[in-house]
């Protein structure tokens, strides 16, 4: 589950914006709303899953709440719009800050209290759950029925009359975040991230300062789902518990990079352009309910059993080997 | 430099370590023996930061560190090995000891460059590519070396870092201590190959049930009656008259 | 509030708390022997209901009476799982049992969905609707005999593991596989019976929930909380903290319910479980992680 920081051939620029430019082409090449919207999917969930991905994959932290700062961007974004009158566009710090606050208050009293591997994991799904309760029964999130915003096309409304106002957004959120990672491998933040994952006594022997690197980590993490909910919340305009609080979205940004490859930069795309066409061609092709699941499910168990690094080995087994030229 | 006083480690209802004082003087090439189970590595983490200790005092370079965290300890300048070795497994060797070189270097290059050069002295170069997880024991246990030693520390605390080597691979490892002490970092090893301790500590204590029962000069511990009878057993010092064995 | 109201709360919660201890026993035997966090616990039960579901309506087998057939089949189903699947990485790291865990139960839970859609599914039988009066309150039968059946298993398990040969091979191996391994047990086998144990005691709880609950597809998401947390309250691996742990949780339940409202009322699970992992993760009777 890692990418040999600087082991293995770091991913050229020419790769990072073939990439980049393909993806501005792409709604020019196919501007069916179909094929946009696959577009803003596959970026979006390449975006949550590169947040998941950072603290569970570089640093090891393996979470499966982290709907809670993705639901808490949403909710506090719609709120504010909609029960404060803030412009909408203020939402995306605001969710940020929610995100990156309760994130930082469940690292801070996860990681002080010892918690690691399995027992963290639990207890960010529990996390996840409580918001999810309370979002459910109190009046200022519309407890059960959820929030509405009403639809108001206009940049100024954070809603773009044209579907691909939403994809270069989002294209933009996403880039960042695999510029992010990318930083990650060669900076000293990430290496401390990398060390703290593979063996946190040796990590300390050397003087790193596991338990506050732990938390900055989670907070960026925290904060970038915060920026994903509230993105979400204006891009279907209808927000409830279940949606942004569900299970469902923390097991989707965690298959996303486990199944691209956890802790590299690329895994949350490889996976999310999975999940996208899968979740998109099984919705066209059958009625059946639940099946672009089923195979994720699948994959899931068929990636950690045979290829734990994710799908992304497949495509460094062709280039160079592990170990790679320095 | 570093001084340690009556210091004492209880779990449950083993004294671990019972009363233990120690001192290591700048420069200084100390060795921490003592038969299996004598408390010695008990002994490494209280004083490293990794336990917290029931009693006694610890004080480097006249600071009192007693009980401070690990991390904080190692940027003082006081780094510890492991005695099972704890290497970053998927990281190659030169992000292993680029994460030492981090301590002294915010920049990536600067990093970099400083790992290179700790490799060079340990004679890792050759492997800088590889994973961790593939290396020999030898390959581990240099490697939890250089990166202990790509922090710069004043002070190396090395745990059996001699363990499962072949002779001509102990013989290298000797030299790379040698080597790292005439760079100016003074060290204090627990080790059980006596070969090692023999030819490059300048002071010996001896720890047994958590106790220190000798300390001095090489030659004079492992003649010393106390010191056989802990290895060997009651009566042994008679037996063996106090001779030496390597 | 009045008394009649909080003894109600209560006998309903220690009623439901029974049958969350079965549920939660055989979860805490398959960490306590294989060191495995099974996640798709819940999607096991959900199964498993669904698989009483249609031995009623289809068979026209009383629930109580499925408890020969489930029982059994549930075993053999955690048996070939276990071989088929979860040996093989049961000596891997930790994290990657749980994802494996996770996959089945996204498996497990989705197929259902596909075949059953998202509609919940309940059962009634001729007594159904028989109440029994139990000081204050009024109790359904179902309620009172899943209850004393839950219990009744919970000794009979208990007593498996304490006095038979199995069992005690069972606690061999829990406490030492490599000097069980050297006395010649087969370890990879008591672990496929350990997993069977633990998935049958999901048959058992299976037949005691559909008088007096409902299926669907997405059940399992709650009962592997509620599991989780009866299993960390009592302390991993422990049965006599499993028993407890149960009751604790179906008090909790009830009482959140009566104080806090339905809605709000399920927060006290997941507190429980926070709170217990923060300040005391053994539990009440575990050994120290």
């Amino acid at each position: 589950m890692s990418d040999h920081l600087h082991a293995a051939r770091p991913v050229p620029w020419a790769l990072h914006l073939s990439l980049l430019a393909l993806a501005v082409a792409f709604p020019f090449v196919f501007p069916s709303n179909f094929m946009v919207n696959f577009g803003v999917m596959a970026l979006f969930y390449a975006f949550i899953g590169q947040a998941w991905n950072i603290s569970g994959g570089f640093a090891g932290q393996m979470s499966f709440g982290h709907v809670a700062f993705f639901g808490v961007g949403a909710y506090v974004s719609t709120v504010m719009q909609m029960r404060f009158g803030f412009s909408p566009w203020w939402g995306l710090p605001g969710a940020a800050l929610a995100g990156a606050l309760v994130a930082g208050f469940v690292a801070v009293v996860s990681f002080r209290a010892g918690l690691k591997g399995s027992y963290f994991a639990l207890i960010t799904l529990a996390f996840g759950e409580v918001l999810r309760i309370i979002s459910n029964s109190v009046d200022i999130t519309g407890g059960g029925l959820g929030m509405l915003i009403p639809m108001k096309s206009g940049v100024a409304n954070f809603q773009f009359e044209e579907r691909s106002g939403f994809y270069f957004l989002i294209l933009l959120f996403a880039a960042a975040s695999v510029a992010l990672a990318e930083w990650l491998r060669r900076s000293r933040f990430g290496a401390r991230l990398a060390a703290i994952r593979e063996n946190e006594d040796a990590a300390k022997a050397l003087g790193i300062d596991v338990l506050s690197e732990k938390i900055k980590v989670l907070v960026l993490s925290g904060a970038m789902c915060g920026m994903g909910g509230c993105f979400f919340a204006q891009y279907f305009l209808y927000i409830d518990p279940t949606i942004v609080f569900g299970v469902d979205k923390s097991v989707e940004m965690l298959l996303v990079s486990m199944i691209g490859g956890a802790g590299t930069v690329y895994g949350p795309l490889i996976g999310a352009l999975l999940l996208a066409s899968i979740s998109d061609i099984t919705r066209v092709m059958t009625q059946i309910q639940g099946l672009s699941l089923v195979i994720y499910g699948g994959l899931l168990v068929i990636i950690i059993a045979y290829l734990p690094n994710g799908l992304i080995d497949l495509f460094r087994r062709r280039g160079g080997q592990p170990g790679g030229k320095r | 430099m570093l001084q340690v006083q009556g210091l004492s480690k209880i779990f449950g209802g083993l004294r671990a370590v019972d009363d233990a004082s120690l001192s290591v003087d700048k420069g200084r090439i100390v060795a921490l023996i003592g038969p299996n189970g004598a408390g010695k590595t008990t002994f490494f983490a209280c004083v490293a930061g990794f336990h917290q200790p029931d009693a006694g005092r610890v004080h480097f370079n006249g600071q009192d560190i007693t009980g401070m965290a690990p991390h904080l300890i190692a940027r003082h300048g006081m780094v510890r090995t492991f005695q099972i070795t704890q290497p970053f497994a998927k990281l190659s060797v030169l992000d292993n000891i680029m994460v030492g070189a981090y301590q002294l270097h915010a920049r990536d290059a600067d990093a970099r460059a400083h790992a290179i050069a700790v490799a060079q002295k340990v004679g890792m170069a050759p492997l800088l590519g590889q994973a961790a997880m593939e290396l020999t024991v030898a390959g581990r246990k240099r490697l939890e070396l250089a990166r202990a030693l790509a922090t710069n520390p004043q002070l190396l605390l090395l745990d059996e870092v001699m363990a499962g080597l072949n002779p001509s691979e102990i013989v290298e490892m000797v030299g790379i201590v040698r080597t790292i002490r005439d760079l100016g970092v003074t060290v204090l090893l627990i080790e059980h190959v006596m070969q090692a301790v023999m030819s490059l500590s300048e002071n010996i204590y001896v720890l047994s049930h958590g106790r220190v029962i000798a300390q001095g000069a090489p030659r004079d511990v492992v003649s010393n009656p106390a010191v056989i009878e802990a290895y060997l057993g009651r009566g042994a010092a008679a037996i063996h008259g106090g001779g030496t064995h390597a | 509030m009045d008394l009649s109201i909080l003894t109600a709360a209560a006998i309903n919660g220690l009623l439901l708390g029974g049958i969350y201890t079965l549920v939660a026993c055989g979860l805490t035997l398959i960490y306590g022997v294989l060191h495995i966090i099974n996640f798709a616990h819940g999607s096991l039960l959900m199964v498993a209901m669904f698989g009483v579901y249609y031995l009623l309506t289809v068979f026209k087998i009383d629930p109580y009476v499925s408890l020969f057939i489930m029982v059994p089949a549930m075993f053999v189903l955690g048996y070939v799982l276990y071989k088929g699947l979860i040996g093989r990485f049961s000596s891997g790291k930790d994290e990657n049992i749980l994802l494996i865990t996770l996959g089945l139960s996204i498996l497990l839970e989705n197929i259902a969905l596909m075949f059953f859609k998202g509609d919940s599914r309940t059962i009634t039988v001729a007594y159904s609707d028989t109440m029994i009066e139990l000081g204050p309150t009024l109790v359904p039968l179902p309620k009172l005999i899943s209850f004393a059946v839950a219990m009744l298993l919970c000794l009979a398990l208990g007593w498996l593991i304490q006095r038979t040969d199995t069992g005690r091979a069972i606690r061999a191996v829990a406490k030492e596989r490599m000097g069980a391994r050297l006395v010649g047990l087969d370890v990879d086998k008591v672990y496929a019976i350990s997993f069977g144990l633990g998935l049958a005691t999901l048959g058992a709880a299976a037949c005691l929930l559909m008088p007096i609950f409902y299926v669907s597809p997405t059940i399992g998401h709650v009962f592997v909380l509620v599991a989780f947390t009866v299993v960390v309250l009592g302390g991993m691996g422990s049965f006599l903290g499993a028993v407890l742990g149960g009751l604790i949780v179906g008090l909790t339940e009830s009482f959140g319910g009566l104080f806090l409202g339905e809605s709000l009322g399920q927060i006290g699970i997941s507190l429980i479980f926070i709170l217990i992992l923060l300040l005391r993760p053994s539990g009440l009777f575990g050994a120290k992680a």
